[in-house]
């Protein structure tokens, strides 16, 4: 049994609305949640395989050059070592997200410091770290190695897709009342995931199970065969535990590869860790930026022209370029709009999606800009906004799908009390410190992706969901298993959420904040299917049927359950596409940051004092993995505006901030009170179950209130994130000597 | 090969391995108890956070060899589902966690960071060295700053210690 849809049209039923059990919304504690607090969930590293060997990959030590040979005289007389891998297959990064097939491969052009180059196999642990240490690559240096995205003599692409030019910006600029064109500079981020990537590979003959940390189980499977070569069918991954992913667990990468290739010569399982060095060496980093912003207004602040031009990076050879312009093009009106984009090719880690690729600095940016025009006009920060809320896509002119701007706007103020902000900047003193508020809007665009799931309603009346699907932190444990319950009407202990096993059907898989609403999707079928079946046996229509407790009723008859199943269980596959309605509506998220700063008159420090978020991301599935979803969007947006930034030596292009000491996340102590407000909506545009995507939203714009507000606190306008003392002091007013 | 003799949770546990080895390492690689994490290898994030002796350290910056006769806590000895200390559960009812990878030292941390505060340790937040520890939500955030969330449930950790603690107190 399969139900299917394709989503043509609207949903024109809100049935989680009308089910008897509500179970789906509510605030429902994980059902992986005891075993995370107790250590046995199992993660990559943590399967237990036997005669499992250990790997270390070894790295290049230059951006840009050749690989001459590889010395392994050291590892001779070394104990325990099983053999040094390095061939053609490797993978010179990790693939994009939904690549689906192999990203370049080999070892012998290097095209960035630490791309890794070699396998060193070995007994322990120990062994291997130390083979790849003493292992000696003898490589020849390039000198033509490119490290300033900025450089004079660069000729940046400009990608054809990513460029308009509407009515005439140059004349609206010259004849607008109000006028801002600022140029700001955002730095490159690593997802800094706390579970370094590893695979365990063991081949069974010609069969391949890879236990990896992997958002996107079935495209990993054949960008996993394709680079080495063989059938997908023959590659089986098990991801059923992921410590944490935001994007950089979406495309197979180096280790896998490297993994696979040494077991299957080996004939044991082998395991491959990357170093904490080695994450922020070769995984994914979000690209820097050069965002021009241009805006202008007529008298009451309406925008007439908008223009947001930028520069960003990424290796030779990808096609992936930061989406920096993703949210502006929907967000504000204006009828003169230039947006550009253009791409620099560097000798840098490859650059990919970061949690939210595109509107995280994006719309960080825009939404300085937007402060800038309130400043200069005069005109309140929310109303301006407001007054820039379009009526129709404001290039396309199609209309919006479910759409609270405004509502966000006004709830976020009232809770924050914004009404007592000096819009004034330096006016408020708290001993040491200076005081100000900032605000920024949110928007994410909002994605459907093609997902299936199984459902089996098992004879004794309890169920099981089994989907490819991953569960990242998201929560899809948690949300899965809550829409099985309300639809078939069962308690969460009779429902068993299966996950991150390539042989369960092909969901989505967790990027771009479509998981949730894909994944739920396609379960949401599935138990619809089995209604369907339900309501055939009781002998009423699907409409009419009410699951509750273990009975079925419904066209005024009523039954056990587990009579209706008769000792067979019933299995169905929900399968979801996305369709037309991705094209006839704009579909996106939005919501309001208010943030509330101290600046330390003296050292320039900011600390924040309080923060606030109002998302509405369609019907939210689990109220309490929803608000710890935006907790960690909003706090990544204050590490983005207070002092996360990768950090490359100009000479050599090598990263120097390779490590937790000295790439600075955000600590517990950074953190002030932080509150999340989801607002009530439904959007039957966005999915079967109105839901849209809520995983990114936190941090569209998050940086962007923390830094309006140290504007307001301060009077000091930062132009080159992240906003560090030393960016802030200069401009600090002279202190008053007692 | 070192020969070493741990008590882990209470039971008695012979390892023999190379003396590079460190407590993490040998409790993930070699003696089966992988709750607790590596996810720096430097001292850096907390996820590796063991008991040793019932004070909190950084099981990867510290050799197994060094540990012989050593009392050692980890995640696994504190609760098991069905069974969770207070903390846990805490954990699990604020959600204190998303991905989970940091959690055992989380957990780890903050059961050991509870005792310093009875002990009356200060801390950099705290307003005097020989006072008595408050357990104020900064105190709580202060005191678990070495453990790092890239998830960032920091609020939803700092509710479930302030719960497990006003429970047991």
């Amino acid at each position: 049994m399969t139900r299917h849809l394709k989503m043509d049209t609207p949903a024109t039923s809100r049935l989680l609305d009308e089910l008897p059990s509500k179970l789906t919304g509510k605030p429902m504690d994980r059902p992986d949640g005891p075993k995370k607090v107790s250590g046995t969930a199992t993660y990559a590293h943590e399967w237990d395989i036997d005669g499992k060997v250990f790997g270390v990959l070894a790295r290049a030590p230059v951006s840009k050059g050749k690989l001459v040979r590889i010395d392994k005289s050291a590892l001779d007389k070394l104990p325990g070592i099983l053999g040094v891998f390095s061939e053609d297959r490797f993978l010179r990064n990790p693939a994009q997200g939904t690549a689906d097939e192999a990203p370049i491969q080999g070892v012998s052009e290097i095209s960035y410091f630490g791309q890794p180059i070699a396998l060193v196999v070995a007994e322990t642990f120990e062994q291997a770290r130390h083979g790849a240490h003493m292992l000696e690559l003898v490589c020849e240096a390039d000198t033509d190695g490119v490290y300033d995205p900025e450089a004079s003599n660069l000729s940046p692409e400009k990608p054809e897709d990513d460029q308009l030019d509407q009515g005439d910006l140059d004349k609206a600029m010259a004849e607008a009342a109000f006028t801002v064109d600022s140029t700001y500079r955002t730095p490159n981020h690593n997802s800094a995931a706390m579970e370094p990537h590893c695979s365990i590979a063991s081949w069974e003959g010609d069969q391949l199970t890879l236990y990896g940390s992997y958002q996107m189980v079935k495209y990993n499977v054949n960008e996993l065969a394709d680079s080495l070569g063989i059938e997908p069918e023959k590659v089986r991954i098990l991801s059923p535990f992921v410590g944490g992913g935001f994007g950089s667990k979406l495309g197979i990468a180096p280790e896998a590869v490297a993994a696979a290739i040494a077991a299957k010569e080996i004939g044991r399982p082998v395991c491959v860790t990357l170093t904490r060095q080695q994450v922020f060496e070769n995984v994914m980093r979000r690209s820097e930026s050069r965002q021009r912003l241009r805006l202008a207004a007529d008298e009451t602040g309406k925008l007439t022209g908008l223009g947001h031009e930028c520069l960003v990076s990424n290796l030779p050879g990808e096609s992936f370029h930061e989406p920096v312009l993703q949210a502006t093009h929907f967000i504000y009106g204006g009828e003169n709009r230039r947006l550009g984009m253009e791409v620099a090719r560097l000798n840098r880690m490859c650059a990919g999606s970061v949690r939210a690729p595109g509107e995280a600095i994006g719309m960080q940016v825009l939404e300085n800009a937007m402060d800038e025009l309130a400043h200069t006009s005069g005109i309140d920060p929310v109303e301006l906004r407001k007054r820039n809320i379009p009526e129709t896509h404001p290039e396309e002119g199609t209309p919006y799908s479910s759409r609270p701007f405004a509502e966000a706007l006004d709830e976020g103020a009232r809770r924050f009390g914004w009404d007592k902000r000096n819009p004034k900047p330096g006016q408020q003193r708290d001993g040491e410190w200076l005081i100000g508020m900032g605000m920024a809007v949110a928007a994410r665009v909002n994605m459907l992706m093609e997902s299936k799931a199984r459902v089996t309603l098992n004879k004794d009346g309890t169920a099981i969901v089994e989907t490819d699907m991953t569960d990242i932190g998201t929560g899809t444990y948690a949300i899965l298993t809550q829409l099985c319950c309300d639809m078939l009407g069962l308690a969460p202990e009779q429902v068993e959420t299966r996950l991150g096993d390539s042989n369960f059907p092909k969901a989505s898989g967790s990027g771009g904040s479509f998981g949730a609403a894909s994944s739920g999707s396609s379960v949401y079928l599935a138990c619809q299917d089995i209604r369907g079946e339900l309501a055939r046996r009781l002998g009423c229509s699907e409409d009419e049927l009410q699951l509750e407790n273990g009975n079925v009723s419904g066209g005024g008859k009523d039954s056990a359950l587990t009579d209706l199943l008769a000792g067979e269980n019933i299995e169905a596959e929900g399968h979801i596409e996305p369709g037309e309605t991705m094209e006839k509506v704009k579909q996106a998220t939005y919501g309001s940051y208010f943030a509330e700063v101290a600046v330390n008159a003296v050292t320039g420090e900011t600390r924040v004092r309080r923060m606030l978020g109002v998302f509405g991301a369609g019907r939210i599935l689990n109220q309490k993995t929803a608000t710890s979803q935006c907790y960690g969007g909003m706090t990544w947006g204050i590490g983005m505006a207070l002092h996360e930034a990768m950090e490359f030596d100009p000479r050599d292009g090598h990263v120097v901030n390779n490590d937790f000491a000295e790439y600075h996340v955000p600590v517990n102590l950074d953190l002030p009170q932080l509150d999340v407000v989801l607002l009530e909506e439904r959007d039957d545009w966005a999915s079967p179950i109105q839901a849209k995507g809520l995983g990114e939203l936190g941090l569209c714009g998050a940086g962007a209130a923390v830094t309006n507000a140290i504007f307001n606190a301060t009077g000091v306008r930062v132009y080159d994130y992240p906003a560090t003392l030393d960016k802030i002091l200069g401009g600090l007013p002279e202190l008053e000597m007692a | 090969m070192t020969d070493t003799t741990l008590r882990i949770n209470g039971e008695e546990r012979e390892l023999s391995a190379d003396p590079r080895t460190t407590l993490l390492d040998a409790l993930r690689n070699h003696l089966g108890l992988t709750g607790s994490k590596k996810g720096c290898d430097h001292g850096q994030c907390g996820a590796c956070t063991v008991m040793v002796n019932g004070r909190r350290i950084n099981s990867c910056l510290t050799l197994a060899c060094m540990h012989d006769g050593d009392e050692i806590t980890t995640v696994e000895g504190l609760g098991q589902p069905g069974n969770l200390s207070p903390l846990q559960a805490a954990f699990v009812k604020h959600d204190g966690f998303q991905c989970g990878y940091c959690t055992p030292g989380q957990i780890c941390s903050a059961t050991a960071m509870l005792q310093e505060v009875k002990d009356n340790w200060p801390s950099n937040v705290s307003d005097s060295l020989t006072g008595e520890a408050k357990l104020t939500p900064e105190e709580i955030s202060e005191r678990m700053s070495g453990n790092l969330c890239r998830c960032a449930a920091y609020p939803n950790i700092v509710d479930a210690i302030r719960e497990a603690a006003e429970a047991s107190s």
